[in-house]
């Protein structure tokens, strides 16, 4: 298969569209029930790894202190950990955009002359949209995660960070399977699927030269990567193609070896419920000498991508806390109806709603932080106590307010600031400022707005599509007390 | 423009952005090893045993032997798998008894560099084996550090992986073997942590095992005081 | 009266305020009447202070905290007196407890003020079941036997940790069963603003909640929360269903009413 015979996921995907796909995954009703179905039994399946909840927050305490403590020096341990990689023989490269990274993972194929990649899961790679950046120049990049590469087959994208094929059955990818791999028997048995692509990746495994990674964790101390799995292709890509290029966020860095071990605790537990994956695997260089596989070259891309920008203020650093557990999708009751899809980031979900936003800036993104709730779900199970909803909250005024407006202004704008803001919604709020900050003139309007109940429009916007009209009661609860009290003055009632 | 010319650009406006954001509150020193310290200890059955439970819990196959039987116990589980071809690394501790038990046919040793081996390897071969730095009774899990004699794939390529595993190389848990083994300052170029054989449940929530790796792991679990 | 205020060994007579919340004010007084009823007969003196209109939430929530300070600064100065201060919704409870004082955390006088009133505020099931140590003793008397489902708001679940005071409060009403419902700590879909901003989320997560209740078995359902009662309530109106939930109060005092006949 050449790279231009992959199809394509749609590029074109935006945030914009968040209230379009989400009314269409509403109403589809197979996906409503796959998602329910899944996302009960990741919760059900973390639950019973966290039994006792005050274990739990200890372990979550020491987590949430490995990253603070790690955000906190994060400029010092980058420089150290550069060091360290450097020392190894890693080439350590800096991309402040998708551009950037892009550009230099086709300088290293294009040294290489190569044409293959093989990959592992990589949300990074998503986030820079490698796949398909490397076809448009003539590198295939093949997806070996199973659920990925079911998805890279389809031309479809990833509506979950941890199960990214959760929104397919076995029978789609059966159908999948037989269009797109030669030979391949058109069965839904799922063993014999896993067979299936295990063959057709075996291939592709033994002859490229380029094998792609993302990182859970960085050390400082060691220049370690640490890479955490279940199926192994983590470990084939990192370990037979004579190169390794392994890309990901600047902020996952840390600074002790051990500080690895409480937040590798934390990650599968949160994630699918089990208490370790099949493989934790730490690459500490390449090749070394006399060692006869491994790459023989190993990269290292480090992307900003909007990550500085929630780095410098205080009130959106622990945005970068994040472990990519999913954890909070998972239990998030819009993530879990509209599915991971509708949101059109490469981070879906409550932790999608407060990354994407530095990522992607303010506007485009603008109704993924309003679509919550704010019932808090996300940050009671968040292994790393990132308080999701006041995050939320955050960006919510942010996009409402421009520097200028700001009462405590922020020292720069974020990218967007105050791009979400309305006369309408702006004057409302004042209006019902005024009103309920003056009590005379509340007074008057819980005396009238129950008088003039009759007045009530049937309409009301959004809120009437499935509910009754509000009305106010026929009398407020202020007068109905006032004439109880008058009333028991009264002699002999 | 290329990447060349452009990289310290990027990497001096990175810094630069991150050294101008404004000092958080100092944040204390993450202590590890005090978490570790005051969990309340496991009780009841021995180190051995929670590992043989948990190991077998990620459908690990743990055969209890000891260090004069556990060839035999390998042929048993050769033979049980018509293992044809088991792959082996040379100058292990393992390597002496290998030659001198298996049949030349039967025992292929990882001599070559992996650029011309990979036919063979992705090929030819039924099994491989390999020792072990020791293993978490915690979790279940190995401990490997692939190296010049033991490569990476000989644990990875092959639909069996067969691991040797002396009970004095049980820890509690992977803190006390990466801080009792002093893992921070040696590092080697691949250290793993293997739990159970590979698997995904990417469609449908189905769990299969041999997604890319291993379909099955078997541990000869060598028990201390029965020494030949 | 059969109810038991186990606050013998006090001889003063226990005074609160009630901070009664703009939903209840407007949209659903007879709740609030009944949380007045309901602590008088237990020998509470409530005091209401008239001037009080709206925590703030709303628009705190929304991304407006400067209006959300203007109009919770208006409430602080209600409060003077050390007592207790009930707040028959986890919601706006949670909003006094939580946020109040992060809302003031760069104005050191209404700091102090707010921090006073979140130190004092206490939810109405809280307050019955752990200060008043409430119990309906007379089970013949105290009305039919009744299946009720409970639904305990996200913040009161979560900021006001009194998840276990709404179960304890029911399991005190004698004659009164509570029946669980499917995923019954997910939220209604209220959310305030959310439910406009997205109304045809917050509808599946309201449908989804009704459903449940309804598959509960339970005649009527419960909740220390107006907000999340309103979206019910409209909701299944809309629906033409006959099911309907009240506040726990209005539940308590009916009982007592039972009771007392």
């Amino acid at each position: 298969m050449s790279a231009a015979s992959l199809p394509q996921a749609d590029a074109r995907v935006s945030p914009e569209d968040f209230k379009q796909r989400s009314h269409e995954s509403l109403h589809d009703a197979h996906l409503r029930q796959s998602f329910r179905g899944a996302m009960d039994f990741l919760v059900e399946r973390r639950a019973l790894q966290f039994p006792d909840l005050q274990a739990f927050n200890t372990l979550r305490k020491l987590g949430e202190n490995v990253r603070q403590h790690a955000l906190a020096q994060l400029p010092d341990l980058l420089e150290r950990l550069e060091a360290r990689l450097t020392e190894l023989g890693v080439a350590v490269h800096w991309a402040e955009t998708p551009a950037d990274a892009n550009r230099i993972f086709l300088d290293i194929a294009r040294r290489h002359a190569a044409t293959l990649m093989v990959k592992g899961k990589s949300m990074v790679s998503e986030e820079i949209g490698l796949n398909h950046e490397m076809a448009a120049h003539g590198v295939e990049c093949i997806e070996t995660d199973m659920g990925e590469y079911i998805l890279q087959l389809d031309g479809d994208r990833p509506s979950h960070i941890i199960m990214p094929a959760i929104h397919k059955t076995k029978e789609d990818v059966a159908a999948i399977f037989h269009e797109h791999i030669d030979g391949a028997p058109l069965s839904d048995d799922v063993n014999e699927l896993i067979a299936i692509g295990r063959r057709a990746l075996r291939e592709k495994f033994a002859s490229a030269k380029i094998g792609v990674s993302g990182v859970n964790f960085m050390v400082a101390e060691t220049g370690t990567l640490a890479l955490v799995e279940n199926e192994g292709n983590g470990r084939l890509c990192t370990s037979v193609p004579d190169v390794h290029v392994a890309i990901t966020g600047l902020e996952k860095v840390v600074d002790r070896l051990e500080h690895v071990l409480p937040l590798y605790a934390l990650l599968p537990k949160s994630a699918t419920g089990q208490a370790v994956t099949t493989y934790l695997n730490l690459i500490t260089g390449p090749r070394r000498a006399g060692e006869k596989d491994g790459p023989r070259e190993m990269h290292l891309i480090l992307l900003d991508n909007g990550r500085t920008q929630a780095y410098r203020e205080a009130r959106f650093r622990a945005t970068l806390q994040c472990i990519r557990c999913g954890a909070c999708m998972n239990h998030c009751p819009v993530y879990t109806r509209v599915g991971g899809l509708s949101y059109g980031t490469t981070y879906p979900g409550p932790i999608g709603a407060i990354i994407s936003p530095h990522l992607m800036g303010l506007q485009s993104t603008r109704d993924l932080p309003t679509a919550s709730s704010l019932c808090g779900a996300c940050g009671d199970v968040c292994p790393v106590g990132i308080p999701i909803p006041d995050m939320l909250m955050k960006l919510r005024e942010a996009g409402r307010h421009s520097v200028a407006e700001s009462i405590t202004p922020p020292a720069q704008a974020l990218v967007g600031q105050g791009s979400v803001r309305r006369a309408g919604e702006v004057l409302a709020w004042r209006a019902w400022r005024v009103l309920y900050s003056h009590a005379a003139l509340y007074r008057l309007f819980a005396w009238l707005a129950p008088r003039l109940r009759w007045l009530t429009p049937a309409w009301q916007g959004g809120w009437t599509a499935s509910r009754a009209a509000l009305k106010p009661a026929p009398r407020s609860l202020r007068e109905q007390l006032a004439r109880r009290r008058a009333g028991r003055t009264v002699p002999g009632r | 423009m290329s990447g060349a010319a452009a990289e310290p650009r990027a990497r001096a406006a990175i810094f630069a952005r991150l050294r101008a954001a404004p000092d958080v509150e100092p944040v204390a020193v993450p202590d590890v090893a005090g978490y570790y310290r005051n969990r309340a200890a496991p009780s009841g059955e021995s180190r051995r045993e929670r590992f043989v439970r948990n190991a077998r819990s990620w459908r690990a196959e743990v055969i209890e032997t000891t260090a004069g039987d556990w060839p035999a116990a390998l042929d048993a589980v050769l033979d049980a798998r018509n293992v044809r071809r088991l792959l082996a690394g040379r100058g292990t501790t393992i390597a002496d008894t290998l030659a001198a038990r298996l049949p030349a046919g039967r025992l292929r040793w990882y001599d070559a560099p992996l650029a011309s081996f990979k036919p063979e390897l992705f090929g030819a071969i039924d099994a491989g084996i390999t020792t072990t730095l020791g293993a978490v009774a915690e979790t279940g899990s190995l401990l490997l550090w692939p190296d010049a004699a033991e490569p990476r794939t000989l644990s990875l390529v092959q639909p069996l992986h067969i691991a040797v595993l002396h009970e004095s190389g049980l820890h509690e848990t992977l803190f006390d073997a990466m801080v009792g083994q002093g893992w921070a300052a040696r590092m080697p170029s691949n250290a793993l942590l293997v739990t159970g054989p590979s698997k995904t449940a990417d469609i449908q929530r189905m769990l299969v095992y041999g997604a890319h790796g291993p379909r099955e792991l078997v541990i000869l679990l060598l028990r201390d005081g029965d020494a030949a | 009266m059969s109810a038991s205020p186990h606050a013998a060994g006090s001889t003063e007579t226990r005074q609160v305020y009630l901070f009664a919340t703009c939903v209840i004010d407007l949209f659903a007084p007879q709740a609030g009447v009944d949380v007045v009823e309901v602590l008088e007969r237990l020998g509470v003196t409530v005091h209401f202070p008239a001037a009080q209109t709206c925590c703030g939430q709303p628009a705190y929530t929304t991304g407006f905290p400067e209006e959300a300070r203007k109009v919770a600064a208006a409430q602080l100065d209600l409060f003077p007196e050390p007592w207790p201060v009930i707040v028959p919704s986890g919601s706006c409870g949670g909003m006094l407890k939580q946020h109040w004082p992060r809302l003031f955390a760069d104005d050191p006088a209404r700091r102090v003020q707010a921090e006073s009133i979140a130190a004092r505020t206490v939810e109405f099931t809280d307050y019955l079941v752990n200060t008043l140590g409430f119990r309906l003793d007379a089970p013949a008397a105290s009305g039919a036997p009744l299946r009720v489902a409970l639904h305990t708001s996200c913040s009161a679940r979560r900021e006001m940790g009194t998840l276990g005071c709404g179960r304890a409060l029911l399991e005190r009403l004698p004659g009164v069963e509570r029946v669980e419902h499917g995923h019954e700590a997910e939220c209604c879909g209220f959310g305030g603003t959310f439910s406009v901003k997205h109304p045809e989320i917050s509808a599946a997560m309201a449908a989804d909640k009704l459903d449940a209740l309804t598959a509960s078995g339970c005649e009527s359902f419960v909740s220390a929360d107006c907000g999340c009662l309103l979206n019910l309530n409209l909701s299944l109106e809309k629906r033409g269903a006959a099911l309907r939930g009240q506040h726990i109060a209005s539940l308590v005092r009916a009982r007592m009413d039972g009771a007392a006949s």
